[in-house]
């Protein structure tokens, strides 16, 4: 709450005056009846045509003014909802796109999406309906309690123990209620996996004859579904009825106690009539008040999620180098680097190796083996729990991380096509002139399928990259890695949908056009990497083997053993 | 997509979506009919309330110390009396339609889940599946609210509006002038309105539907955007793409919060104008004062619905639209059906024929241009060639996913369209590329497709299948519970699995997509060496990624660009140093 306030803070006078005009409309909105039992009650009394038509004019210049009051108040919500979300949206992006990977790893993508769109919205509406329903609500509440106390305090107390009755029950039914739309929501679940799944394996299906009995499985789990569908909405259907029955019951013993009262002389009959109104408009406000309850829990849990990405810490802090520790013996270096995610266990054991430029390093390991978070540590999304890591004789926490990952082009496994031109894509940000993206491209053998595309470099890529094969996409991302020169490329699984053909002439190419990198390449197959300087295999996160490729089919077994299956067993 | 159908776009057949509506609500008539009576009578009573207080107030009316109590009770008590009986009802026909409308989502999602299966295999090949699942989940629960909201909702706001505005005229026909002002106001009002707000909402739901996917993908590739020194880029990008959603919502919503203050100026005045009036008339003498307050409880009886109607259509359309979504899902053209009199298959021999066969999916670019080939019981015919060269269309056209527009595929000498597409496809043993599992027991998995293997066959086939040491580490054996993605086993023993289902079946030929690019290292052994105990012996097809297993085939089929450009046994293929020596080649580079 108190962070939804902060940002409401900003425009402090504007929303006070709004809060204020919409008060003054409620107010002038409870007058109405007011002047109608007046009208009633004293004026019609002393027949009096001018005197009644003047009051009933003054009730249809209330009904004007309180519009035009509404009216401003509502729009001016609007305006500082839109501000402030605006604003609010802007920082918590900007927050989000430069999170440190741990923290990512930690809240879970789908929820930093959801954080700044459907939790956003969520404030946004909260914003504005509390300086309008919120303001409006207990007024009518409020006041109509003022105001029938004031005509009759007899008759107001059965109010006083109706409305609370209500306020208690109608919350009571939905705090039940709610949470069976969660149930709701993981039964279609239930139902939406069984459909993705037989969607996805529809060949296995239909190859296997298994048609009916899928039918079976899907009819059980939508059964299921509908079960607590009905039940929801049984007991959701509840509340309103329940207010509009008390509410009514209220209304028959006004009109008892009225009459009554009326006979013994201590009120008048047009008091009932304006009571019958001021019901009705306190109706409203318990029904108004319930709703915004919702929408207040909804939007604090809303925000309580969105202040957590805030004030997300940065877990990547620079370090000031101290003298005298850079490592001279290579341009890129680790130095016994362990690493855990979180709380996990080690995922890499005992690091070390070096790499000057110009030479290559061939990563090969199985899944799971670490080699994704070599990349990972070397760019610097996370900090090794041992161990130092240096670039060009310098501990890389002590560069700036733009800086930093300046000096690598790299390509991460399962990489990102983005919603953009091709050359966009390749560019990603950059100032790199046209022809060395063409460079790039002619190295990563991407040009040949991108001058086919009338517009070129121009071309759009669908989201995802969804309109390129396998391949194409992986060619794109190699351009891109390729296209800043930088002094380290680091390949990670990048050429997995390539064939052998095409995936041995790119790295050739690349070997040729950046003879002064260093170069990194992670793959499953040995024939991408048998050819490199240096190759480490990768066990469970530790170095199993480490040296040229005729060093390893000597002295590491396992190595052997891929490079035998891969490769043919009769082959040596 | 997710876009398209956040936009409430209008139907673009109102009335046949209505009457398909309405006969699919079929099995629910008769509940139907319960529902407009208990409706009818809750809305009768509920009208009966203001006229019974209207008798209360005129005895109140005689004024001090000539009230009879007595009267005063009695018609307190009937009123009640009408409103207690009127409420129970109503909550009795909400419930009801709680009921029918998901168990009408509940069909719908049936049916859409059973045309899933007669569907050809070609429309999950274009990409439609996110879009079947919205339907499922997102549409079919619109049109679900609207049936359980809506259709009491207009059954009781036309016998509500009905109703008073006949015990308004029968109360006093010149107070009921009154109407003749506002209700056209209302209705002049809310068209009016509803013409300028549509557009507005429309367009802030596609801003929002630009930012949601602009969010989706930034984050999505934020270590890419973090590795590049995109960030402060991207977030400008993002401020324009901000900007114009909060500039989309200010417009709409701004416009759309001034309609709630009219309605209650509408309301309002005719409060105003019913008081002025009513006092006029009672100062005359020619109404009383029950009169007066019954018909002003019935004039804001009258103008709720009549408020109501504009967001009640706008409901009912977007309902419409989303129904017409699941039809025109549901008659997709389906698979055609088998052959009258299909043969079925008892003991197939496992002989292939492709004779001349060209394809292609999109009827333009052809994938398969005239390829023949012929399998005989016994042998292995490997297929190789770079990808999107066509290999997996043949399979696809040998299971009948899709058929030929030329040629023809023949089966024991018969050709394959002759039998039923279910027998036939029980011929063939599949290992896909794409492994699939689904949410069940690894015991489950391995024996989906032969029902009635016993626990010792399950493992049998997971032994041979080098996969049972493996599934004996999990923690729940053969009973533990693969997810979905299978995301506690690595994709190499996810193949395996699938090998074991293969060894498992008994169908006389195998169909083998070797997919190693994604299994890594560790597994990759094992794979390789399961596939080799799952060929011997066994008549197959194998699509072949890497060569060095394929040596062996008793026939290798090298396709590029949909036409096979060599064929022969391994070391025939290696004398002619043709595209097959070269590919070997290249391998070694």
């Amino acid at each position: 709450m108190r962070f939804i306030l902060s940002y409401m803070k900003k425009l402090g006078p504007f929303i006070a005056l709004t809060v204020l005009i919409k008060f003054t409309a409620t107010f002038l909105e409870l007058l109405i009846p007011y002047v109608l039992e007046f009208i009633i009650d004293e004026i019609a009394p002393r027949k009096s045509l001018p005197l009644v038509l003047a009051w009933g004019l003054v009730m249809v210049l209330l009904a004007l003014v309180v519009r035009f009051f509404n009216r401003k108040a509502n729009q001016r919500a609007v305006k500082s909802a839109r501000e402030c979300i605006y604003s609010l949206r802007q920082d918590l992006f900007e927050k989000t796109i430069s999170l440190s990977s741990s923290e990512v790893d930690r809240i879970t993508l789908p929820s930093l999406i959801s954080r700044l769109t459907s939790d956003s919205y969520n404030l946004q509406s909260f914003m504005q309906s509390s300086q309008t329903i919120g303001v409006r609500a207990p007024i009518l509440l409020l006041g109509g309690f003022i105001v029938t106390f004031s005509m009759d305090k007899g008759l107001a107390t059965i109010l006083m123990i109706l409305a609370p009755l209500m306020i208690l029950l109608v919350t009571m039914i939905s705090r039940k209620g709610i949470p069976l739309y969660s149930l709701v929501q993981s039964r279609l679940d239930n139902v939406v996996r069984v459909m993705r799944e037989n969607i996805s394996g529809i060949r296995v299906v239909k190859a296997l004859g298994k048609e009916e009995k899928e039918k079976e499985r899907f009819q059980k789990e939508n059964l299921k579904m509908e079960k607590s569908e009905v039940k929801a909405g049984t007991i959701m259907a509840i509340p309103t009825s329940l207010v509009k029955l008390l509410m009514n019951t209220g209304l028959v013993f006004i009109v008892i106690i009225g009459a009554y009262r009326v006979n013994v002389g201590t009120m008048k009959p047009g008091v009932i009539l304006a009571f019958l109104s001021y019901f009705q408009m306190i109706l409203m406000g318990v029904l108004t008040l319930n709703r915004f309850f919702l929408m207040m829990s909804k939007a604090n849990a809303s925000a309580d999620r969105i202040r957590h990405t805030m004030e997300a810490p940065d877990t990547l802090k620079k370090v000031e180098e101290k003298e005298g520790e850079a490592a001279e013996k290579g341009y890129l270096v680790f130095d016994h680097v362990s690493f855990a995610y979180g709380e996990g266990g080690e995922v890499l054991k005992d690091i070390s190796f070096s790499l000057k430029r110009g030479e290559t390093l061939g990563i090969i390991g199985g899944t799971g083996s670490g080699k994704s978070t070599v990349v990972n540590l070397m760019m610097r999304f996370y900090d090794p729990t041992e161990g130092r890591i240096y670039l060009d004789g310098k501990d890389i926490r002590s560069y700036d991380l733009p800086l930093l990952r300046s000096h690598y082009g790299v390509v991460f496994q399962n990489d990102f096509i983005f919603h953009d031109t091709i050359l966009s894509n390749i560019r990603i940000g950059r100032d790199i002139p046209v022809d060395r993206v063409r460079k790039a491209a002619g190295d990563a053998l991407a040009s040949s399928f991108i001058e086919r595309y009338e517009d070129g470099y121009e071309h759009m890529a669908a989201i995802h990259g969804a309109s390129f094969s396998g391949g194409q996409k992986q060619r794109i991302l190699i351009s891109r890695a390729l296209s800043g020169d930088s002094p380290v490329i680091i390949l990670d699984d990048s050429s997995s949908a390539l064939d052998y053909r095409t995936d041995s002439k790119v790295r050739g190419n690349i070997l040729s056009s950046h003879s002064d990198s260093a170069v990194v390449l992670v793959a499953q197959r040995v024939s991408s990497i048998m050819n490199s300087d240096q190759i480490i295999y990768l066990k469970d996160g530790s170095i199993q083997g480490h040296g040229k490729h005729s060093e390893l089919m000597e002295n590491c077994r396992e190595y052997r053993e891929i490079y035998e299956t891969q490769m043919g067993e009769g082959l040596q | 997509m997710k876009l398209g159908r956040m936009i409430q776009s209008k139907p673009k057949n109102t009335k046949g979506t209505l009457k398909r509506l309405i006969v699919e609500l079929k099995p629910f008539y008769a509940l139907l009919l319960l529902v407009t009576i208990l409706s009818f009578s809750s809305c009768f009573l509920s009208l009966l309330g203001p006229y019974f207080c209207g008798e209360a107030i005129n005895e109140v009316e005689r004024g001090f110390g000539m009230v009879r109590m007595e009267n005063v009770s009695k018609w307190a008590f009937l009123m009640l009396f009408s409103y207690l009986v009127s409420e129970v009802v109503l909550m009795a026909v909400n419930i009801l339609m709680v009921f029918i409308s998901k168990k009408m989502a509940f069909i719908l999602r049936n049916k859409c889940f059973e045309k899933l299966h007669r569907l050809p295999v070609s429309v999950f090949d274009t990409a439609m599946s996110g879009d079947i699942l919205s339907r499922i989940s997102y549409d079919v629960d619109v049109v679900s609210t609207s049936i359980q909201t809506d259709i009491s909702q207009i059954l009781s706001s036309v016998i509500t509006v009905l109703g008073s505005f006949f015990m308004m005229l029968k109360i006093s026909l010149p107070l009921s002038a009154v109407t003749m002002v506002t209700i056209p106001l209302t209705v002049v009002y809310t068209i009016w309105i509803k013409g300028i707000t549509r557009p507005l909402y429309s367009i802030r739901s596609a801003k929002y539907g630009e930012m949601n996917g602009f969010v989706e993908e930034m984050f999505s590739g934020e270590k890419t955007i973090q590795a590049y020194g995109y960030e402060e880029k991207v977030s400008r990008e993002f401020g324009e793409v901000n900007k114009a959603a909060s500039d989309a919502y200010f417009n709409a919503d701004s416009r759309g919060v001034t309609i709630g203050p009219v309605m209650g100026m509408i309301n309002n005045l005719s409060l105003a104008l019913n008081g002025t009036l009513g006092s006029v008339l009672y100062m005359v003498g020619r109404a009383t004062l029950g009169q007066v307050s019954s018909f002003i409880l019935y004039s804001r009886k009258f103008a709720g619905p009549i408020n109501e109607v504009a967001n009640i259509m706008n409901e009912i359309f977007s309902a419409l639209s989303a129904a017409e979504r699941i039809f025109s899902f549901l008659d997709q053209k389906e698979e055609a059906p088998d052959k009258e009199g299909a043969l079925s298959i008892t003991e197939g021999k496992g002989k292939v024929n492709v004779e001349n066969v060209s394809f292609s999916y999109d009827g333009k670019r052809e994938i398969l241009h005239d390829v023949s080939l012929s399998l005989e019981k016994g042998k292995i015919i490997a297929i190789v060639g770079p990808t999107g060269a066509g290999k997996t269309t043949i399979i696809n056209l040998l299971m009948r996913f899709y058929d030929p527009q030329k040629g023809m595929i023949l089966y024991d000498d018969r050709d394959e369209m002759d039998y039923g597409r279910r027998d036939l496809r029980s011929q063939y043993a599949m290992v896909l590329q794409d492994t699939w599992l689904f949410c069940g027991t690894v015991e489950e998995n391995i024996a989906y497709g032969v029902e009635k293997a016993t626990r010792e066959e399950v493992i049998e086939a997971a032994k041979k299948a080098r996969i049972h040491n493996f599934i004996m580490t999990l923690p729940k054996g053969y009973d533990t519970v693969v997810s979905e993605d299978g995301g506690n086993i690595s994709k190499g023993q996810k193949q395996l699995l699938t090998i074991a289902r293969a060894f498992l079946s008994s169908s006389p030929v195998l169909i083998l997509d070797e997919a190693t690019s994604n299994v890594d290292t560790s597994t990759e052994r094992e794979v390789q060496r399961a596939m080799n105990d799952l060929l011997s012996g066994r008549t197959a097809i194998v699509i072949a990624h890497r060569l060095s297993t394929i040596e062996n085939a008793d026939e290798i089929l090298v396709v590029d660009e949909g036409e096979i450009k060599e064929r022969g046994t391994h070391s025939h293929l290696m004398e002619k140093k043709g595209v097959y020596w070269k590919l070997y080649q290249s391998q070694f580079q």
